[in-house]
This record gives structure tokens, sequence and C-alpha cells, in this order.
């Protein structure tokens, strides 16, 4: 059983930024990166997988990011797997879930994949589709928001938890091969030690472009996402009234406020 | 004529309060462009929702008899596939809800349509459909366009568009499902475990902390403060997910919405705007975080850019 698992690094805003000059993002320059959070459990539920099973599980991260996101993948790797996948070109700037989609679903073919885990959804744009929109194109079945899962390597079919709204859940049976895209809360992520990071160096990683799956640049990047940034920008400045000064003097205030809305000054 | 198409959505025998937003969602948009709205409603009894759609502005309820009455992605894509090829809409429209997340992004892949996610505004530029719907935390809002998709699919934000309270009677049609591969099965529904702990959807003043507490051993602190001053102690999910306090103090879509409160004192938390369906609603927050561009202060009536733990020392003081 082989299970791939696209793992995303994430752009942050720090304090302060610049949009780009053609108005679409924020500057990369004043972006702080990161793994997203979402893909902490997912790679985790492979790990776990892995380690249930031993070699009758392959476990492989996927990252589809420039130079730089191979931070990610050695995140993964210093907690296990053998070898990571990168792909990456300049056509794909701009990728949107369904442009992301794509590659995933060729990597997911190519690997022989039988699961894809993906994350929920990721912090920077907040579509939670790519997963779904792998599934869509492999036409496999899939389940989203995914709270509990319970595998067994070349089962026909595995159980699974949605995590629906206001803590519901549902308990369905999915076929196999499937994508899930996994929710927080899962699991309890591990993090990686000294030894595992020092060892993820030696681990290979294999970085490919769009082109070696026979896909054009017409059908990644903004020609091949589903919508198309016009502008970004800032939403208006908040109305919320703002209590200044030190510590103490913003303390008393906001008991002022309290008591006054209790009724009890 | 144009037409917009909404996806009456239910659960357990419920339609959903956001499809009623949809629904005026998709009227306002009418308005615009004299568009028709169309409502598609899925179920093993449509009949039981579509007398619930009869709302002013709806141009037509169309039932589709499907076998199961819960939710089926594979039902869903292939009906709302056949749906678009029927009734070819410019725009489909359904809440962003979990259920949309997992159907509506398989047909947008399918059938290569305009697509986006938690949309909370939709306008027209001349002819150009713009959805617009925030990134990087809410800390910025993004315009999107469709160039060439001749239908775009949306799932809307919660509690963005108000539903529509005049009745109409609206013609109904049924539609016939086309035979689907269904390859996941329900087994049942799991509801949240009940419990003795507060109800903190009744509470009227709540104090809640987010990741900035750090770790489980400042918890304590807070549920002090929050005794002393007369407050319940709610949290976001991440304290929920690590078991630092438990799943019924959790506000939030996947928490709970704190109806009957009235004063939301907020540690420590960014403002997903998952935190936010719990809680935006409340007329009186007041938010402690660090960061002076967190989005809880967009929606706080009083915001405080400081450190919770510096504040909470000192807040204390004033209740003792
Ligand atoms: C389907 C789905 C359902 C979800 N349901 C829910 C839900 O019901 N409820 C919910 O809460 N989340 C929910 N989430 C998760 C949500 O997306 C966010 O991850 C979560 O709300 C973040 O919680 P937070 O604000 O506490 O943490 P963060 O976003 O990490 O924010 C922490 C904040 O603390 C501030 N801070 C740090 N240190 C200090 C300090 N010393 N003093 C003051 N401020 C400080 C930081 O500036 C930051 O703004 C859901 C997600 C999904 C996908």
């Amino acid at each position: 059983m082989k299970i791939l698992v696209p793992v995303k690094q994430v752009g942050i805003i720090d304090e302060d930024y610049e949009i780009r000059d053609d108005g679409k993002n924020v500057d990369v320059d004043f972006l702080d990166y990161e793994i997203n959070e979402w893909d902490n459990y997912s790679w985790e539920l492979a790990l776990n997988l892995q380690e249930t099973y031993g070699e009758a599980v392959e476990i492989v991260p996927l990252t589809v990011g420039p130079d730089e996101a191979e931070d990610v993948l050695l995140n993964c790797l210093a907690k296990g797997g053998e070898r990571g996948i990168r792909v990456w070109d300049d056509a794909l700037v701009d990728s949107d879930s369904m442009a992301i989609a794509q590659v995933i679903a060729k990597v997911a073919e190519h690997e022989n994949a039988d699961y894809v885990l993906t994350g929920t959804l990721s912090s920077d744009h907040s579509f939670a589709a790519t997963g779904m929109c792998v599934a869509g194109l492999l036409n496999w079945a899939h389940a989203a928001v995914v709270s509990k899962v319970d595998i067994t390597p070349d089962a026909q079919q595995i159980t699974v938890n949605r995590e629906l709204e206001a803590g519901i859940e549902e308990e369905i049976t999915v076929e196999s091969p499937a994508v899930l895209s996994i929710q927080l809360g899962i699991n309890e992520p591990r993090y990686a030690s000294l030894r595992g990071i020092k060892q993820a160096k030696a681990k290979p990683v294999e970085v490919m472009s769009h082109k070696d799956f026979g896909l054009t640049d017409a059908e990644v990047g903004e020609m091949g996402s589903l919508s198309k940034v016009r502008k970004m920008y800032a939403p208006e400045h908040s109305q919320a009234e703002l209590i200044e000064g030190t510590v103490a003097e913003q303390a008393k205030r906001i008991a002022e406020i309290v008591k006054e809305l209790k009724g009890d000054t | 004529m144009n037409k917009i198409m909404v996806i009456a959505e239910h659960r357990l025998g419920e339609l959903t309060a956001a499809t009623f937003e949809v629904i005026a969602a998709a009227v306002e948009l009418k308005q615009t462009k004299g568009f028709s709205v169309n409502v598609a409603v899925l179920a093993s009894n449509p009949a039981e929702f579509s007398a619930k759609l009869n709302i002013a502005g709806v141009d037509e309820i169309i039932e589709v008899l499907i076998q199961e009455n819960q939710f089926q992605t594979d039902t869903y894509e292939a009906v709302i596939n056949s749906l678009l090829d029927e009734y070819a809409p410019s725009v489909v429209l359904t809440s962003n809800s979990i259920d949309a997340w997992s159907c509506m992004p398989i047909i947008a892949a399918k059938r290569q349509c305009g697509f986006a996610t938690d949309v909370f505004a939709l306008n027209y530029d001349g002819d150009d459909l713009i959805a617009t719907r925030a990134a990087y935390g809410e800390k910025m809002h993004v315009d999107l366009e469709f160039p060439d998709k001749e239908t775009v699919l949306i799932t809307l934000r919660g509690n963005t568009y108000k539903p529509i309270e005049q009745e109409a009677s609206v013609p109904v049609s049924s539609f016939s499902a086309p035979s689907v591969n269904a390859r996941t099965t329900h087994k049942r529904f799991i509801e949240p475990e009940t419990t003795s702990d507060v109800d903190i959807a009744q509470a009227e003043l709540l104090l809640s902390i987010g990741r900035g507490i750090e770790n489980e051993d400042n918890i304590e602190q807070f549920e002090e403060l929050a005794d002393t001053m007369g407050f319940t102690l709610g949290c976001s999910r991440p304290i929920a997910d690590n078991g630092w306090l438990p799943k019924s103090r959790q506000v939030g879509q996947s928490g709970k919405i704190v109806v009957a409160c009235n004063t939301y004192l907020a540690f420590g938390i960014s403002g997903s705007v998952q935190h936010m369906a719990g809680m935006k609603h409340v007329p009186n927050i007041i938010a402690v975080n660090t960061d002076a561009e967190a989005s809880i202060f967009i929606i706080a009536k009083y915001g405080v850019v400081a450190d919770m733990f510096e504040i909470a020392d000192e807040l204390i003081n004033h209740f003792e």
C-alpha cells in the first residue's frame, strides 16, 4: 500500500508587508514561511500507518513548490519516510487549488498510490479544495474533513469519520483507492528529533517539473486555475475602539467596561 | 435567460440555516442582472423541504428524488452535473459547508468550471462576476474573476446574507436523478458527547482563550480570572484539540455558537473564520492580542493590543 501525502509551505504575513506590483498577491519578500498546519496531521497519520504495518506501507511526502519549499519535505522526512518528491517550474506560480491538484494527481498516478492524504485546507488561501480537486481528476472515492481513519493495507474499503458542523461526525465507508482531506486534531503530530533532522538530509528528494508528467503550461499556473486574482487588498480597518495606555491602564479600562456591561458598577 | 442555481442543503431532516442565506444572496444577485433563481433540493422526500422554500424571489424549485436522504458525495456530484447539463446556469451557489467542500471541487475539476469557496461578496463588473474572499488568515481580501467560464461554482460564507422573510408561491418541477456509482456508504451520525459541563451556548459572559495561551500550565491563570470576574471559560479549537479544555468549551463552527452571549473577552485568539462563526454576532467583543493586525479586531468593539498574561495579571485585581 502506497500513501502519497502532499504537503505545502504556506506564507504568513508578517507585521509589515507590501502588495506585489501587479496588485495580485503579497510580495514574497514580506512573507514568513512554515509548513501548513493541517499537513502535520496528514503526515502523522501516514507515519502511524507505516509504524503499524511496517513494510506493507510506503509513505511518500510530495510538495509542489520552489527550492525553499524543500524545507517542508525535510521536516516530514525527519520524522519518517525514505524519500520525497518536489515538483516545481516557474509556470506553476499563481496556481490555484485546481492547478496544484493537476500536478498532485499526475504524481499519484505515476507513483501508483493507493491513497492520497491532503490537509483539509491551507492557511494561506484557505480554499479547502486541493484534495478534492485531486479526487475529481483521478475519479477516486473521497472524503473531506476527515477526523478519524481506519485503514488496513490491501483493504477494499476503509472506514472514516467526516467531521461536520457543530461537533457532529458521520461515519462512512470509502472504497479504495481514495483521497482523504485530513482535519486538525485527528492525532498528535510529533516533533522532529535532532537525529531525524540529520538523517533527513541524506534522504533523496526527486525534483521534477509538471512537464515530466505530460502537463502543459496551459494546465497549470494562472491559466490552469479556475479563478483569476483581480486584486488583493487589506480589508477596511477595524471599527474597534482601541484601548491604549500602559498595561495597568488598559486593564483598568477593560474592568470598567466589563462592570458597566454587567450592570454592577 | 441566465440562471442562478442554488443547491439547498439539509441534515438530519432540516434544511440548514445557511441555505436560506444562500437563497438571499441569489435573489440579490438576480436583481442586479435579471437572472432567474432556481433552487434544487435533493432528498428521499423532496416535497418535505420544497414546501419551506417558497421564498420571494425564487423562480423555480427543482425536486430531485434520491434514495438516501443524507448527503452522499457521488450522488450530489452526479445530480448537480446533470442539472448543469440541463439548466446551464451561469452561477451555482451553495453554502460553504463541509458537504459542499466534498462535492463542489469535484464538479469544478471535472467540468473545469470557475470555482471559489468561502466567498462573502458577489458583484458584477459589467458581465464579469467578481467574488470576494479572504486570504492569509483574514488579513487580506481578494477579488477573483472567472474569465471565459460559462459556469461558476461558489460556496458562500455564513452570516453574510440575511434570509428573506417574505413568502411566495413558487412553481415546483421535478428532475430525475441519473444513475450513480456511490463509493462511500453512510454508517451513522455521531452527535457530540453529552457532558455535565456548563453549556457555553447559554452563557451571557464568556472569557475565551486561544493559542496565545502557549501551554497547558497557563490555563489555570485564566480559569481563575474567569471565575473571579464571573465569566464562563471558553476556548478556540487548538485548546480543545490539545485536550487542555473539554471539547464542550470550544467556540466556533465545529464547536458551539454562543447564542446567549452578550460580552465576549477573547484572549490570544486570532479570529479565524471558523472561530468567528461561533461568536461574531456577540454585541460586546473585547479582544486582547499582541498582533495589532489580528483579524479578531475587525469584529471587536474594543481592541487591546497587549500581552494577555500581563493584562490578566492586572485585570484580576479589579474583581477580587
Ligand atoms: C472545518 C474546520 C472547522 C473548524 N472549527 C473551529 C472551531 O469551531 N473553533 C475554532 O476556534 N477553530 C476552528 N477551526 C480552526 C481554525 O481554522 C483556526 O485554526 C483556529 O481558530 C485558531 O485558533 P487561535 O485563534 O486560538 O490560534 P491562532 O490562529 O494561532 O492565534 C493565536 C493568536 O494569539 C495571539 N497571541 C500569541 N501570544 C499572545 C500573547 N502572549 N498575548 C496576546 N495574544 C497572543 C497571536 O497574535 C494570534 O493572533 C476549524 C477549522 C476547520 C478547517
